[in-house]
């Protein structure tokens, strides 16, 4: 589930055809397929940002307090 | 009992690609980690209802989008009017013009609507099936195929591809250079 667009049951027109669905051809979908992983990507690769990392920690800490408290 | 840390950290694995699903959703970076902290509240609040050996990325990417139906869209309908503002918006965050490009590509992108912006990312970008991106947004596989289809000929035709058949594969791929490399 990385890479590639996943293609349904249309596959077999597409890959005999090089105009693909609604008239674009692969070049323009590819194309398009790779500016969007591009900027998707610009944020995946900043990683987890510090807050998230706090948060679930915090969260934890306070789960753990409650349970205590509770049991 | 402690969050189970092997479901902490497949969540936490989640957090880049769902925080890049909430910019694309949301247009700001601040709005979006905003989301994303609401999504990750609610998820581990409700974690008991995760099934685990299900995918916990589609399970967070489906709480996250329908925190943003349910809240941000409404605000985000306040202060936005169709077409280019949104675009335009974009580019005057300075926030973010440090830390992210904002090209041609991506003012098109802003410019879809957002049911087919988000079924083209999920399907695009995130690399979710065409059946995922359908639980996610809650509609059917065969719409989630017809808004990605109509997001990407609009996104062509927004960044001018002549992408018919009458091109040729070469007049094709400069079209396709002439369009997206500015």
């Amino acid at each position: 589930m990385q890479d590639d667009i996943p293609v349904g049951p249309k596959k077999k027109m597409l890959s005999s055809n090089n105009a693909g669905r609604g008239g674009l051809t692969r070049e323009v979908q590819a194309k398009i397929g790779q500016q969007l992983r591009s900027i998707y990507n610009d944020v995946v690769d900043q990683g987890v940002p510090d807050r998230f990392l706090e948060l679930l920690n915090k969260m934890d800490a306070d789960k753990k307090k409650t349970d205590k408290d509770v049991g | 009992m402690a969050l189970d840390p092997t479901l902490r950290d497949t969540v936490l694995a989640s957090v880049p690609s769902l925080r890049a699903f909430a910019i694309s959703l949301c247009g700001t970076v601040d709005r979006a980690d905003d989301l994303v902290q609401e999504t990750l509240l609610r998820a581990l609040a409700n974690i008991d209802s995760f099934q685990p050996g299900t995918n916990m990325s589609a399970w967070l990417f489906t709480i996250l989008r329908n925190l943003f139906r349910s809240e941000y869209r409404k605000r985000r309908r306040e202060v936005a009017d169709s077409d280019g503002s949104y675009a335009a918006r974009l580019k005057t965050h300075p926030e973010q013009e440090g830390r992210i490009e904002f090209g041609e590509f991506r003012a098109a992108l802003s410019r879809l609507p957002d049911e087919q912006r988000e079924a083209l990312i999920l399907v695009g970008a995130s690399g979710f099936s065409y059946e995922e991106a359908a639980t996610i947004c809650g509609c059917a596989v065969g719409t989630i195929k017809s808004r990605v289809n109509r997001a990407r000929a609009r996104l062509a035709e927004l960044l001018s591809i002549d992408s018919l058949d009458e091109f040729g594969p070469d007049q094709t791929t400069r079209a396709v250079l002439v369009g997206f490399d500015k």
